[in-house]
């Protein structure tokens, strides 16, 4: 296979694989979020959607759930506004997606003679990027609120505005952080500087480096994904179901995808933010390199598949995180969450900034 | 004293690590996974009742849908007096009168309709029944079905139970 040949085919092959991984972790989320919630609450939850008889612990329920919506009315409401509410799903959508980008999955592996990064695109402002278009998904919300042309939705809509404003802030400066201790907002750079090790004995990840960074990230996150305690754009005993009111079959599948795609997404972006990414603890390339200085020689297509799985379980777990918060904690009155975003984050981000620059001063001279 | 005047308890005022609010988001977080945990494990912990397979035990005097009763020779042992139709507040027992084959029994019903969709379930019609015809012992509801005529029980129908 010749050069150009090659990159586009290698290319191709990524958004296949990374899209299908984070699609497919959608529609098992959804899966997770009913059976989790429902452990949770001593109910058994879904378990009767069957495919010949096998139920699967109501695994097919999401197929099910994807059926319906297919085949449901697409029912615009007659004082919608109809361009862009037919727009808003996508706009909710689209940036949830478009993040998937600049995540790295993997090491770089040699593939026919040539290095190829597990990342769709390697962008030298990642992390830039990412705000860039996760601040886009405001965008979606505040459309499908406003253009439903009902009172709940412009009231969803205009909470989610507000909201996702305010901590937007918070969570850019929660971040710079992690620029000043890994000098680098490429994402795979910033992956690479956590191999090392702490004090000789933690890995170096952001976690460890920034643990309040991580706590204040972490909120804001949960903030921008409109999850619980921060789903007040979508509070169901105050405003109906919020933004997507109106919205019914495939439109508000894409509602929810969107925000199933924005748990993954977040969780990933956690994962290689904060805690290695791909790195699995003490794994270098040629083994596992122990804080005592005892050494395990692993050969390199096994390490390779440890930093995968690495990777996909740290997802998992974060993802898994979601919804465990989400049946644990009860939903933030309005002012409290207005509070918490600038009167708590902010100051405490600011400080982080302070203390982290301090440090790295010190650590200099 | 002030008659009417009560002191309520106010909520004592939060320890520090209480309202850094994240100690007590990790303890419920703890509460949540225990419970997951334990309903995994012990799945017949769980007391949801899996309907169709699993019906609830109703109690003894629970009034459900209704059976009529038959004598030793398998006919019915209502005599069509029209006493359960009278005392029926929702007025959904529907009889016709017929004479009865039997020379020992005066009538019977030809025709012994309850409109279960009307039906209030007060258990009336048992009371008022002077021959212990009619009994509301069949301990479950009426079924749901797809048409108001299915929902109509004849004197078939009710017979069989």
């Amino acid at each position: 296979m010749n050069g150009p040949l090659f990159d586009i085919a290698v290319a191709v092959a990524r958004i296949a694989v990374f899209f299908a991984f984070c699609f497919g972790l959608v529609v098992v989320m959804t899966w997770v979020e009913r059976k989790g919630a429902a452990y949770i609450q001593d109910r058994r939850g879904p378990n009767r959607a069957d495919i010949f008889g096998i139920r699967a612990w109501g695994l097919f329920h999401p197929l099910a759930d994807a059926l319906k919506f297919l085949f449901k009315e697409d029912f615009i409401p007659d004082n919608a506004h109809r361009l862009f509410y037919q727009m808003a799903p996508m706009f909710s959508l689209a940036p949830a997606i478009l993040a998937i980008a600049v995540i790295p999955f993997g090491p770089d592996v040699t593939v026919m003679g040539r290095r190829i990064a597990l990342q769709i695109a390697d962008l030298n402002v990642g992390i830039l990027y990412l705000f860039a278009v996760s601040g886009m998904t405001v965008y979606g919300v505040v459309l499908a609120g406003w253009a439903s042309g009902s009172k709940y939705p412009l009231l969803g809509g205009l909470r989610s505005s507000a909201q996702m404003l305010s901590y937007e802030v918070s969570m850019g400066l929660s971040l710079i952080g992690i620029f000043m201790v890994f000098e680098s907002v490429r994402m795979s750079q910033i992956v690479a500087g956590q191999g090392g090790l702490l004090f000789g004995v933690l890995p170096k990840w952001g976690v460890f480096v920034q643990p309040l960074g991580f706590i204040l990230f972490l909120v804001a996150q949960y903030a921008e994904a409109n999850r619980t305690p921060f789903d007040l754009p979508e509070g169901e005993s105050e405003l109906v179901a919020g933004y997507h009111t109106e919205y019914a079959s495939f439109k508000f599948s894409m509602f929810m995808m969107a925000e199933y795609l924005h748990m993954v997404v977040g969780a990933a972006v956690v994962a290689t933010l904060f805690f290695g990414g791909w790195q699995f603890p003490y794994l270098r390339d040629a083994g596992f390199l122990f804080p005592g200085g005892s050494a395990v020689a692993v050969p390199p297509a096994l390490v390779l598949l440890l930093r995968i799985g690495a990777f996909v379980a740290k997802v998992l777990f974060f993802a898994w995180l979601y919804v465990w918060v989400r049946w644990t904690v009860p939903r933030f009155r309005y002012d409290q969450v207005m509070r918490l975003g600038w009167k708590v984050m902010l100051p405490l981000s600011l400080l982080n900034i302070f203390a982290t620059g301090l440090i790295l001063l010190l650590l200099k001279k | 004293m002030t008659i009417g005047v009560k002191k309520v308890a106010r909520p004592r005022e939060m320890s520090f690590p209480e309202s850094l609010y994240l100690v007590e988001i990790v303890k419920g977080l703890g509460v949540t996974m225990g419970h997951l945990l334990s309903n995994i494990v012990r799945q017949e912990g769980i007391k949801t009742i899996e309907y169709p397979e699993v019906r609830r035990e109703m109690p003894p005097r629970f009034r459900g849908r209704h059976r009529l009763m038959k004598r030793e020779n398998g006919s019915p042992r209502c005599v069509a007096c029209f006493c359960c139709a009278t005392a029926c507040p929702a007025k959904c027992i529907t009889i016709v009168a017929g004479e009865s084959p039997d020379p020992g029994v005066e009538k019977y019903p030809v025709r012994f309709d309850i409109d279960m969709l009307r039906c209030v379930f007060c258990g009336m019609c048992v009371e008022a029944c002077p021959c212990d015809a009619i009994r509301m012992d069949t301990g479950w509801f009426t079924p749901p079905d797809d048409t108001r005529e299915k929902l109509i029980f004849t004197i078939d129908t009710l017979l069989e139970k």
